[in-house]
């Protein structure tokens, strides 16, 4: 089964995409042309510009972000409780469903 | 609007500006030139995750096909430009087609430093640039192949760490004291050298390289110091040089890269350049830089795409680098020329330290160790030329964005 991913904009429009199983939430996002998510580094965890910031209900439901993530989004544009770096987070079938919201600006 | 742009380059630089371009609202022709048959591709990932397997192709490019044809994008792949006409502003291919341009954007990139002693044209010398050279190295990786990497720079240390996981024996000849000697600190090339002894891979510093020898490929490398050591396959990795002969040839300004201002424009007002390519001033540091980065091509395309519609953008970015060997990942920011003091935060032994580059109470760049949250917090500070307190810095129990 083909994951389906929501990205709602920093304006609140809601763009559903389907999401390839393996490769990285950024990807995805990269993929569809999404907006808003540079990914400069291109995946390496090294520029903290493909920050998203997880709905409520689904952050519980991701594997948990590692020190260099984390320390990498305390740097990070307006930076949450709920953000998370696109880039760190595989795409599994479990993720089907998931909403992600994107910041405005990226760091 | 009927004004044309060419984009001659298909990395890094080439890619975002067109994504750039559009955004920012051209609505003319815009011609992408491309030497390389792919897609435009990330190359950080050719001595790390593509090198391993881990990621395939298509997982290098920027953007799939769509992208270059929804922004209205001739894409030329595996063309090669041969001549700029400034007088014509025309853009000759080698195959004799020609596109006239209104505005020109080089993005030229850089290409390896060869080796130039006797065997360097054996077979099995390998260089890693572009996907072909990676594609070419991958299919040459054995386990137990014999891997001499000359070079112990960013690409020849990568590189390494890949090969010791896909199995070979490695060994790196570097010709300085020390491993990365012109980017990191003395303590950080000692903690990586020690990383990459605990994993496998021999590394020799104060070595040169005299000659490869072989009857028809590569069989063993022989150093100045009369020492041999057998390889199956050779990498070398001795840094890059920028690609400016279009530009050179065409008259405008050259000199250890294309000469641009700070708003990305060559000596010809129609002509604009970004990325590798680029002798570029720096505001922030006060002199001229030439970058090998992701981010300044990356970030001068950017600026050089707002500036070749009409703006004034300055391209004024605080320089950052990353490196992956093993489990480690290294992060830099800034440039530490000009340093009057070092100072070490945190301890090596617990393999996450930093290294701070102060001239006086400024600190002017910072080597991260596993630590991405002090390389996040130096951005910061230096961009904003915060004043820190050495005697806090030290102390990796005080956050970096504190010790001020």
């Amino acid at each position: 089964m083909t994951p389906r991913i929501v990205f709602i904009d920093a304006d609140g429009r809601r763009r559903e995409v389907e999401a390839r199983v393996g490769i990285s939430l950024m990807e995805v996002a990269k993929q569809h042309g999404v907006s808003g998510i540079v990914a400069q580094c291109g995946g390496a965890c090294a520029c903290a510009t493909c920050e998203v910031y997880v709905e409520p209900g689904w952050l519980d439901r991701l594997e948990p972000p590692e020190d260099m993530e984390l320390g990498m989004l305390e740097s990070a544009y307006e930076p949450r409780s709920n953000s998370r770096l696109s880039c760190q987070i595989p795409i599994t079938p479990t993720l089907d469903g998931l909403e992600v919201r994107i910041p405005p600006r990226q760091a | 609007m009927n004004e044309t742009t060419v984009i001659i380059g298909g990395g890094q630089a080439g890619a975002q500006a067109v994504d750039s371009l559009r955004r920012e609202g051209f609505q003319g022709r815009l011609v992408l030139i491309g030497e390389e048959a792919e897609l435009p591709y990330q190359r950080p990932p050719l001595s790390k995750k593509f090198l391993s397997g881990e990621l395939t192709e298509e997982r290098l490019w920027f953007r799939h096909r769509g992208f270059y044809d929804e922004h209205r994008t001739e894409l030329l792949l595996g063309a090669r430009a041969a001549r700029i006409d400034r007088t014509e502003r025309r853009v000759w291919l080698t195959d004799g087609r020609d596109f006239p341009y209104d505005r020109l954007l080089l993005c030229l990139g850089a290409t390896s430093r060869r080796l130039s002693c006797e065997g360097a044209e054996l077979e099995g010398v390998h260089y890693l640039r572009g996907l072909a050279d990676a594609l070419r190295l991958k299919q040459a990786i054995r386990p137990g192949a014999r891997v001499v990497i000359v070079g112990g720079g960013y690409i020849g240390l990568e590189t390494a760490a890949t090969c010791r996981k896909l199995g070979c024996e490695v060994t790196v000849l570097e010709m300085g004291d020390r491993i990365m000697n012109r980017v990191v600190a003395a303590s950080v090339s000692e903690y990586f050298a020690a990383e990459h002894a605990a994993h496998g891979v021999r590394i020799l510093c104060a070595t040169r390289v005299a000659k490869l020898e072989g009857s028809r490929c590569v069989e063993r490398v022989v150093c100045e110091d009369g020492s041999t050591h057998a390889a199956d396959l050779v990498v070398v990795g001795v840094g890059a040089v920028p690609t400016t002969g279009l530009a050179s040839d065409a008259g405008l300004a050259c000199d250890n890269g294309i000469v641009v201002d700070e708003f990305c424009r060559t000596s010809d007002p129609a002509i604009f350049a970004a990325g590798d390519c680029t002798n570029h001033p720096s505001p922030h540091y006060g002199r001229r830089l030439r970058l090998e980065s992701v981010d300044n091509a990356f970030e001068q395309a950017k600026a050089a795409a707002q500036n070749m519609l009409g703006r004034a953008v300055v391209h004024d970015r605080i320089p950052w680098f990353w490196s992956d060997q093993f489990d480690n990942k290294l992060l830099i920011v800034g440039l530490s020329a000009g340093y009057d003091r070092l100072v070490l935060r945190g301890d090596p032994a617990t393999r996450s330290f930093s290294i701070c580059y102060l001239a006086g109470r400024e600190l002017l760049a910072l080597e991260a160790i596993n630590h991405s949250k002090d390389y996040m917090a130096a951005r910061k500070l230096i961009g904003e030329r915060v004043r820190v307190d050495p005697d806090k810095l030290h102390d990796m129990g005080v956050a970096l964005k504190e010790a001020v």
